[in-house]
């Protein structure tokens, strides 16, 4: 039961077996070591493990915060939205059990009895098949509910998971502000809700301790962080690295390789657009990233290849997102479709746009902070760092007219759930 | 002693763009292209808190919020 010393972490027996069942998963990691509640919160504030859901969020005082409150409530959620995400639905297939050890834990040492697993539809046969096995071994103390994410971009979001768990407005973010989640969600009460990458992270923390926990990563963002990669190679793929690594190190990109990508979006598609050599020699971590008016998201790389074009991407993207709004908040509502619709003149028929570029900024700034949810926020991010980084290429579009020929690169679900 | 600040929150989903708050303060409060509040940043100026709060209770969805800062 030694504890991993390398980068692979959460994904330490990859390779070795596909799916690590509940025998193999005591076999390697060994049970979770009986800490009283105090000893617990103090591991978790020591590690500086921050939320991997795409927040960054301290976990420690999360914790905390929910603690405070009458019996509170846990949720694992893996709903991941992000079409270009993909390392909740891995863990959660790949190693079920450090999940689900990480939300015991949680729920212990918050004082709650009721987990909710809240996963997209790819991942209810690993988790209950896991829960199952749980179930037969005596595992746990709390109980266990799976509940189906609908398949939308917004469904993890902290708001619209509590609604899908209470049965109203599934899926659809609430206007949180003045009453915030962590002290009145499901059913009412205190709610913790942690990506489940966290809470694996938090398995270990609790086997290994904080110091084990910081010896890969940096002071402010220790640890490892999955990271789904598109455009490296002919399919997406994750990747374990330490925080902090640089994506040039991480996945050894050579400068000629790096020659071919046209630039770099980083934390999906409420992230944003890096030029590549500053995208690929960044520390991969949220504070560095955030210095640079991006965000790592959930840990989101998409290399974009030369000979595609950026602008096209940028509008089915934008339109993409402008679809999966809550529609509920009118600045979101009516400025995603006018951003949506001028990036698709840009991309298209450029000659078309009186003004050039300069209704953009505006438009970005008419939805900023604008909504209940960070949606809108996330978008004017994506569209103002486009325009920064493949200005160049507007400016071609806008003096000799749209790229000739370009194939769709960017994942876009061409229709979303049935809950608009 | 300090007075205390307030600060006016706008519940997106809630709001319907009726535009009742921005005619009644409009120092505050004004609207973008379709109708919705915007509001300034910062603390109400002391001065016009009474009026924020008959904004506040004029509102028809029960959208506008006037909340006390901690400081």
């Amino acid at each position: 039961m030694t504890a991993p010393t390398g980068p692979g972490r959460l994904l330490d027996s990859v390779g070795t077996a596909e799916v690590v069942r509940l025998d193999a998963h005591l076999a390697r990691w060994g049970a979770v070591p009986d800490l009283p509640v105090r000893s617990l919160l103090e591991a978790v504030d020591q590690s500086g493990l921050r939320g991997h859901g795409g927040a960054w969020f301290p976990v420690g005082a999360k914790w905390r915060s929910v603690a405070a409150g009458r019996s509170p409530i846990v949720v694992a959620n893996g709903a991941e939205g992000e079409p270009a995400s993909g390392k909740d639905r891995l863990l959660l297939h790949h190693a079920p059990h450090l999940v689900l050890d990480g939300a015991a834990v949680a729920a212990k040492a918050v004082g709650a009895r009721r987990v909710i697993v809240h996963v997209s539809d790819d991942s209810v046969a690993d988790v209950t098949t896991a829960l199952a096995e749980r179930e037969r071994r005596g595992v746990d103390a709390c109980s266990f509910e799976v509940v189906i994410a609908p398949d939308r971009f917004l469904s993890g979001q902290e708001s619209a998971v509590v609604n899908t768990v209470n049965g109203r407005n599934i899926g659809i973010p609430s206007f949180v502000a003045l009453r915030p989640v962590r002290e009145q969600g499901i059913a009412g009460r205190p709610t913790l809700v942690q990506n489940v990458e966290s809470l694996a992270d938090v398995a270990l923390i609790a086997r290994y301790g904080p110091q084990w926990f910081r010896s890969v990563g940096t002071h402010d963002s220790p640890g490892t962080a999955l990271i789904t990669v598109t455009g490296l190679w002919e399919s997406s793929r994750i990747v374990e690295v330490p925080l902090g690594t640089t994506l040039e190190n991480a996945l050894g990109i050579t400068p000629g390789r790096a020659d071919t990508i046209q630039a770099v979006l980083l934390g999906g598609y409420g992230g944003g657009w890096l030029p590549t050599s500053t995208a690929l020699s960044l520390p991969f971590t949220e504070e560095a990233a955030r210095a640079l008016g991006t965000s790592i998201g959930a840990g989101v790389a998409v290399l974009l290849p030369a000979g595609v074009c950026p602008l096209v991407e940028v509008a089915r993207v934008a339109r993409y997102m402008e679809g999966e709004g809550a529609g509920q908040c009118g600045p979101c509502v009516n400025g995603l479709d006018v951003l949506a619709s001028q990036l698709e003149l840009l991309a298209h028929r450029p000659h078309t746009l009186s003004g050039g570029l300069s209704a953009f900024p505006t438009l970005c700034g008419l939805v900023e902070g604008r909504g209940a949810c960070h949606h809108p926020d996330g978008v004017a991010r994506f569209v103002r760092s486009a325009l920064g980084v493949f200005g160049d290429h507007a400016a071609v579009h806008l003096q000799r007219g749209p790229c000739q020929t370009t194939r769709p690169f960017l994942p876009v679900p061409s229709a979303s759930g049935v809950l608009r | 002693m300090s007075r205390s600040r307030f600060r006016l929150v706008v519940d997106p989903v809630a709001c319907d763009g009726a535009g009742v708050c921005a005619e009644l303060l409009p120092e505050v409060i004004s609207l973008d292209p379709w109708g919705f509040p915007i509001v300034a940043s910062g603390d109400v100026a002391p001065g016009l808190v009474d009026m924020a709060r008959r904004a506040v209770v004029s509102c028809p969805r029960l959208a506008l919020h006037l909340v006390r800062v901690d400081d």
